[in-house]
This record gives structure tokens, C-alpha cells and sequence, in this order.
């Protein structure tokens, strides 16, 4: 059986995950294949978008890079630096350099303190400036992220509404100058408006301070709007990556093409009744089918994707993808099989 | 996947309208929901989650209401079906359904009609599967109930209901708990306990929200599926515009708790004239937009439904609000194009209302980042500082505004 590989890592990378592999206990001696010899990396200053449905393995991935918990196997290295490595004191100074936000911004603000104080906690538990340097940073991140600081810093979370506290987390994730931020489903919990406020203020603040951001969220049309690369994952695994052009605009993986198919556009449908592309559930992550993982559910699927697991391969200007029979579009078509 | 939907009345017994000796009134919808208005009082006032609704559905159509958190399309339908009971609720309008009005019913016969006449599938299925009961004993109970069929009979029907949904093996399924199934699969059942005893409308309230995007397109072609079967109408409640652009024949977009705009749905999409319903596109990240393009937002957030705006609810956070706009409420009126009606005093595409907003921008690609500082605090990085999106509107919501949230 081969192995996916690391064709598509590239040199010059910020963050770079090589064969990741993270795996809980599932009870009598077995085990959740949560990721799977996963390797991704990301450019200084690039936003990799990580899309795929719900227990895919992104949050899971996002985790693993903050060593929380650290993965089972494979190595995550940040400029240079192998975390997985690390003594618990090197990790600790290397931690304010990543943040994450997460989807719920409500329930990850604490309910009983104010805005100023959430938003300067981490500048405390770091021991970071001067009492006064604090406030002065944390009316400028306030500021950045949209909010009065005169107004905000002495109010509680439940006084603002959902996209006002999603700014707020982003706020407290910029208070130690991060270099990396994952962002964790931030928008999945919005409002279509307030979806794009939040959407524009990640992108104006990557601009402003520089940082470096993974994406993850399983709706698509999000993804692509923030992303400079894209990766697909289906259970545990990496499908494809590549530009959000290319992933979008031809999917060489059968599973991105039918994930690409399912999204409901806001035009209207000519009529026929049956539009899903995909038939079938997805397979338990404790018992992982052989080979290639999606085989179960592949309209292309051959006998030798339950025997070999497909390699990532180059289809063509740093677009990858892991199949034995990759979808190219002929122009006019829609993607197709070669065999 | 989906099977032909054989009709699961085996009894002669009369259910649903016939059970209470009505009979449709002739020429009647399906459904019409006549200047419908629920309020809650609550200590801080009355909130007027539905205000003035009035809609019709008809056999074989699926109408979609689609609207933001809070617009009160959950309110629109439980109330439609009667399902809401507190103590602080005020009513007032028609639901009339085949002609006979639900509101002025008595409670008692109104529930007759739940599951003969008309069911709602939830976005939760574990709101209306009960936990600790076998999937086949939900679906034979109401069978049992309603049709009067004997438990074999209705064991049978049951089969033949999971079948008709897709659910793979059903003599084994039918045997297991709801925590047994995927969320698709058990919102599969959920739809076959709403169809069990043939309701002629179906209420749908974000059935697919809590889904993938590939299972829910599977479940959205079962809803599609089993209404032509049955030529029911169904109510699809959605916040999510592509979910009913591709599904629904005629559209009713909500904003704080009315109909702001309702159309055949390719008119709609094709010719908006509500302000909001055009934002609302706006703001939604494109598949077919280049990555980074600045997406349109919707400044400030909706109104308090205790206090709503005097003149048009959209106002405060609309681009072509005019004082006419903050002073009188506009009324639905009906366009030129059939069956196309819209709030709004200054539509668009009129002469007095929009020009055109702004087309998409697509940001700058990143400049290369300051170099790793020392962990003190770093001032502010020198003004490369984009240009401020944050309008006077959304600083101004910082104000306590709304105790609603
Ligand atoms: N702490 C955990 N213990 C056991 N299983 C877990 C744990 N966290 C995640 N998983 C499982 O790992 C898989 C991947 O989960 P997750 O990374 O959350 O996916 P995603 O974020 O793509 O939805 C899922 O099957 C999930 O149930
Ligand atoms: N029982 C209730 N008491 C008071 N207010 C309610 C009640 N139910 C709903 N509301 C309010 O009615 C409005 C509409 O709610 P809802 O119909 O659930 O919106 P939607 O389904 O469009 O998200 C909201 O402001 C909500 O807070
Ligand atoms: S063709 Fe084979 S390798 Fe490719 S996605 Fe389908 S099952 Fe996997
Ligand atoms: S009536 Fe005025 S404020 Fe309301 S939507 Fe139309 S233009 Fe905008
Ligand atoms: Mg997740
Ligand atoms: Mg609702």
C-alpha cells in the first residue's frame, strides 16, 4: 500500500505539516483515524483555506499545528522550528506567535468579565507591557477590529451581538501580534451580513498586521473568497490543493467536483429533480475504508482504489490532487474520469 | 434512492378535515395566511415577531420564505400550524386552511389536523424524534392514531414510509434509536414520521441548516421527491438564498417579521426591487467572484421587534433611505409582473431609487509583512492601514440599542 506523500510541499514555507497523523481511543482497543498522514503548508503571509464536511479532520488539523493536543505522529514546523519538538518552555514562548478563533464567539468570551479585560488577558498571562502599554494596545486592536473602545472595553460580551463578539475574539487573538491565526469556522455561526463584515475585517487586519491565516470552514463559497490555496479533505485525508482557481474552476478530485456540485446557488435550477451528486454516507472514522477512503462513495472508483491508497500527484502549476483517476475538464464539459 | 411513495391509507376511516365533517371550501388555497400578526408580550414590551404575513400556498408548490436570524420565519410557520402555546402570545389574522381558519378553531381540533393534514419537519431532528423510543414505534404511533390500523398494519406502513425516504434497510432500522443514525439519516426519519398519514402540506423550518452540503442536497431532492409524489404544497423555510433559488417556486423574503418581498422565484432573482433583498445577494460570497473580492456588507443590524422603525423597517441601514423611507412604512405593493410585490418606496431599478452600488473591488494582494518584533508591544504598523470599511452606522450599533440581544 503507498503513501499520499509530500509531492505538493514546497519550499519557503511559514508552516509546513508533514504526515500528520492524529487518532483518539475509541474504546476496546480501537481508534478514531481523526487525520491521516496529512501534509499542508503555508507561505508567509497566505491564507490556506481548509474546507471539507463536518468531522473531515479540521479542526483536528488546526489543533494538532497548536499542539493542542500534539498529534500522535508527524511533524508540524513553524519557521524552521519543529513543534512537536519542543520542551514544554520553548512552546510556551512560541504560543502568542499563534492564535485561534473559533466559530461560537459568545461562548468563547468569559461572561462575567468586560470586553477591556478579555481583550487584555492574554497581554497579562504573557507578562507583556506596562499597565499602560496594555490599554493602549487594546484600544488599538479594539479599534482596528470595528469597535469604540471608549464604548466597548467597559461593557460584557452579552451586550453585543454575535458578529460584534466574533470581532471582539478576533481582537483579543491580534492583542499579541500573532504571525499565524487559525481561524476555526468563524463565520459558520453568522448571518449572511454579518458573514461578510467578519470576512472583511479578517482580510483587513491579515493586511494590516501581516499575519498569516488558515481557513477553515465547509462552506466553499466562504472559502474561496479568503484563500490564496485550498486544501479538501475527506476523512483524515487531503484530496486535493491547489490555487482556489484551479480547485474551483477545474476539481481534478471526484469528491471536490461532487462537493462542488451539492452547493445550492442562489439562481434558479432548470427543473430536474434529482441534483445530488453523491449518494451514500460517509464511511465510521474508526474503521477507515482501504485504499483511497472516498472509493466507497466514487462514481469513478476501480479495483485498485481499495488496494492502493492514491499518491498526491502533480496535475499541473502546483495543483495536486490524490486519485488514481484525477477529473480533467475538457473546455466546454463538465470535469470527467481518464482512465 | 428515492422510491415511488405508495399512499400509506389502508383504513376507511375519515381523518383530518373529513374527521371533523368539513369539507374544503371550493376554490380555497391550500393555505392562506390573511395579515397574520403574533406578538409576545414580554416585560420589555410587545415583540412583533410576525407583522401583517399574508401568503397562499397551493397543492404540488413549494413556497419559500427565506429571511436573516430573527425575522421570524420559525414564528411565521409554527403559527401558521397553530403550534405555538405560551401564555403571552396575542394572535390576530387568518390561517386558513382549505377555507376553514385555524386560529378561531379550538385547540382540540385543530391537532387533528397535525400529521393528516399538515406536518413540519424541525432543522433539529432531535427536537421531534424522542430519544428513547425505536424509530418504527414514532411513525406507527400516529399511524395508529389517526388511521386506526392495527399495529401489524401499521408496522407494514411504517416499512414501506422508510423505504419511500431512503433509508437504507429498514427492517433493521425501523428496530433502532434515533442516536443510531447519522444526522441525514434521522432527518430521513423525521420526514417519514411528518408524511406517515399523508398531510397534504408540509411545513419544512431549515431541515437541511444542521447538514452537510451533500447530504443536504440529498434531503432537499427527497422534500422535492415526495412532494410531486404526493402533491403536497410545501412551506420551506430557509435562511439560505441558493437553498430556495433551487427549490422553490415562488420566494418570500422576511425582514423583521414581514414579507418584504415575495416573487416567482426566477422573477425574483432575476428583477429584485427590495433594497434588502438585493443586499442580501450582495453580501454572499460568489463561487464564480475571484478570491478577495471585498464582499458587500449589510451595515448595522436588524431592528428591535419591540420597537420597529416607524416608517420602512429597513431604513436605518439602508443605502437609498430617504426621509420618506423613516417616516411612512411602505406597503406591499404588487409590480407590473404578476404575483411580484415589494416594501419599498424607492425600488430598485426605478428612476428614484438606485443607481448602481458599487461593483466588486478586489483587494490588494497582501504587502510583504513586518519582519518579527521582539515580544514587547508593537506600536501600531505605520499607516499602510487600509482604508476604514467600518461605517458611522455599524460604530453606532456599539450603542445599547438593543436589549434583544
Ligand atoms: N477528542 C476527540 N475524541 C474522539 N474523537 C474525536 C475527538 N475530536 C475529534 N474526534 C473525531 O475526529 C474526527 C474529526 O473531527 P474534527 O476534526 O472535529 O472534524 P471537522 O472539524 O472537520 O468537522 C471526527 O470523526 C470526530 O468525531
Ligand atoms: N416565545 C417567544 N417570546 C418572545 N419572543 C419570541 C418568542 N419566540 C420568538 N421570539 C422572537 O421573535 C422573533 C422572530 O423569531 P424567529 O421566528 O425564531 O426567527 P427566525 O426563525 O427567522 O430566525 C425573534 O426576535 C425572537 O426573539
Ligand atoms: S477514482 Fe479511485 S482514487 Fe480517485 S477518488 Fe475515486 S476511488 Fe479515490
Ligand atoms: S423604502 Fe426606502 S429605506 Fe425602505 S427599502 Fe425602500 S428605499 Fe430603502
Ligand atoms: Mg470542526
Ligand atoms: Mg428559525
Amino acid at each position: 500500500m503507498s503513501e499520499p506523500g509530500t509531492a505538493h510541499l514546497r519550499d519557503d514555507t511559514l508552516l509546513s505539516v508533514e504526515h500528520l497523523v492524529v487518532e483518539f481511543p475509541a474504546g476496546r482497543g480501537r481508534k478514531v483515524h481523526a487525520v491521516s498522514d496529512l501534509s499542508i503548508d503555508i507561505r508567509k503571509g497566505e491564507t490556506l483555506g481548509l474546507v471539507g464536511e463536518s468531522g473531515c479532520g479540521k479542526s483536528t488539523t488546526g489543533r494538532a499545528i497548536m499542539q493542542l493536543p500534539s498529534p500522535t505522529s508527524g511533524s508540524v514546523s513553524y519557521d524552521g522550528t519543529e513543534v512537536t519538538k519542543l520542551s514544554r518552555a520553548d512552546l510556551r514562548r512560541l504560543r502568542p506567535k499563534m492564535q485561534m478563533i473559533f466559530q461560537d464567539p459568545i461562548s468563547s468570551l468569559n461572561p462575567r468579565r468586560k470586553v477591556g479585560d478579555i481583550v487584555a488577558e492574554p497581554l497579562q498571562i504573557w507578562g507583556i507591557g506596562t499597565p499602560e502599554e496594555r490599554v493602549a494596545k487594546v484600544r488599538e486592536v479594539l479599534d482596528a477590529c470595528g469597535l469604540d473602545p471608549d464604548v466597548a472595553m467597559g461593557k460584557y460580551p452579552h451586550e453585543f451581538s454575535g458578529g460584534q463578539c466574533q470581532r471582539i475574539c478576533v481582537a483579543r487573538a491580534l492583542v499579541l501580534d500573532p504571525a499565524v491565526i487559525i481561524c476555526d469556522e468563524p463565520v459558520s455561526a453568522l448571518d449572511v451580513s454579518v458573514q461578510a463584515q467578519i470576512l472583511n475585517l479578517l482580510e483587513e487586519m491579515k493586511e494590516r498586521y501581516g499575519l498569516t491565516l488558515v481557513f477553515i470552514a465547509h462552506d466553499l463559497a466562504v472559502v474561496k473568497n479568503v484563500s490564496d490555496r485550498v486544501a479538501v479533505m475527506y476523512l483524515g485525508k487531503l484530496c486535493e490543493t491547489g490555487t482556489p482557481d484551479d480547485v474551483y474552476g477545474s476539481p481534478a478530485h471526484p469528491y471536490t467536483a461532487a462537493l462542488l456540485a451539492s452547493i445550492p446557488k442562489p439562481e434558479v435550477r432548470s427543473g430536474s429533480e434529482e441534483s445530488a451528486p453523491l449518494s451514500g454516507e460517509l464511511p465510521s472514522p474508526i474503521d477507515p475504508p482501504s485504499g483511497c477512503r472516498f472509493r466507497t462513495r466514487c462514481p469513478y472508483a476501480q479495483d485498485i482504489c481499495a488496494q492502493v491508497e492514491p499518491e498526491v500527484r502533480d496535475v499541473g502549476n502546483g495543483h495536486f490532487v490524490a486519485c488514481h483517476f484525477p477529473l480533467v475538464r475538457r473546455p466546454n464539459e463538465p470535469a470527467t474520469a481518464t482512465f | 434512492m428515492n422510491q415511488p411513495s405508495p399512499t400509506l391509507q389502508t383504513s376507511t376511516s375519515k381523518t383530518g378535515l373529513a374527521a371533523l365533517g368539513l369539507q374544503p371550501v371550493p376554490g380555497a388555497p391550500l393555505l392562506e395566511l390573511d395579515d397574520l400578526r403574533t406578538y409576545f408580550e414580554i416585560g420589555a414590551g410587545t415583540v412583533h415577531a410576525v407583522d401583517g404575513v399574508s401568503l397562499k400556498v397551493d397543492r404540488a408548490m413549494t413556497l419559500g420564505v427565506v429571511g436573516e436570524s430573527g425575522s421570524g420565519k420559525t414564528v411565521l410557520s409554527r403559527s401558521a400550524m397553530g403550534l405555538l402555546r405560551s401564555g403571552n402570545l396575542r394572535q390576530s389574522g387568518q390561517v386558513r386552511y382549505q377555507g376553514h381558519d385555524l386560529i378561531a378553531m379550538a385547540d382540540k381540533t385543530r391537532r387533528r389536523l397535525w400529521g393528516t393534514e399538515m406536518a413540519m419537519v424541525f432543522q433539529d431532528p432531535m427536537t421531534s424524534l424522542n430519544p428513547v423510543m425505536k424509530i418504527g414505534r414514532q411513525i406507527t404511533e400516529s399511524l395508529r392514531y389517526h388511521l386506526g390500523m392495527s399495529k401489524s398494519e401499521a408496522r407494514e406502513a411504517a416499512l414501506v414510509g422508510l423505504k419511500s425516504v431512503g433509508i437504507p434497510a429498514p427492517e433493521q432500522r425501523i428496530d433502532e434509536y434515533p442516536h443510531q443514525l447519522s444526522g441525514g439519516m434521522r432527518q430521513r426519519v423525521t420526514i417519514a414520521v411528518a408524511l406517515a398519514c399523508g398531510p397534504k402540506l408540509l411545513f419544512a423550518d431549515e431541515p437541511t441548516t444542521a447538514l452537510d452540503v451533500t447530504v443536504q442536497a440529498q434531503i432537499l431532492d427527497l422534500l422535492d421527491h415526495q412532494r410531486r409524489e404526493r402533491n403536497m404544497g410545501m412551506i420551506l423555510v430557509t435562511h439560505d438564498l441558493g437553498v430556495v433559488a433551487g427549490r422553490a417556486d415562488v420566494v418570500a423574503v422576511m425582514y423583521a417579521g414581514q414579507v418584504v418581498e415575495i416573487a416567482p422565484t426566477a422573477e425574483l432573482f432575476g428583477n429584485v426591487r427590495m433594497p434588502y433583498t438585493e443586499a442580501l445577494l450582495r453580501a454572499i460570497p460568489k463561487l464564480d467572484e475571484a478570491s478577495h473580492t471585498k464582499l458587500n456588507v449589510i451595515s448595522g443590524r436588524p431592528p428591535d421587534l419591540i420597537k420597529p422603525p416607524k416608517g420602512c423597517r429597513f431604513a436605518p441601514r439602508c443605502p437609498y433611505a430617504q426621509s420618506k423611507c423613516r417616516n411612512e412604512p411602505p406597503p406591499l405593493v404588487e409590480s407590473s409582473t404578476p404575483g411580484h410585490a415589494y416594501r419599498c418606496w424607492f425600488p430598485v431599478g426605478s428612476d428614484q431609487g438606485s443607481t448602481q452600488l458599487p461593483a466588486p473591488v478586489v483587494r490588494e494582494p497582501a504587502p510583504d509583512p513586518a519582519p518579527d518584533g521582539a515580544p514587547k508591544i508593537q506600536p501600531t504598523p505605520p499607516p499602510k492601514a487600509p482604508e476604514r470599511r467600518i461605517t458611522a452606522v455599524e460604530r453606532s450599533e456599539n450603542a445599547p440599542e438593543n436589549p434583544n440581544e
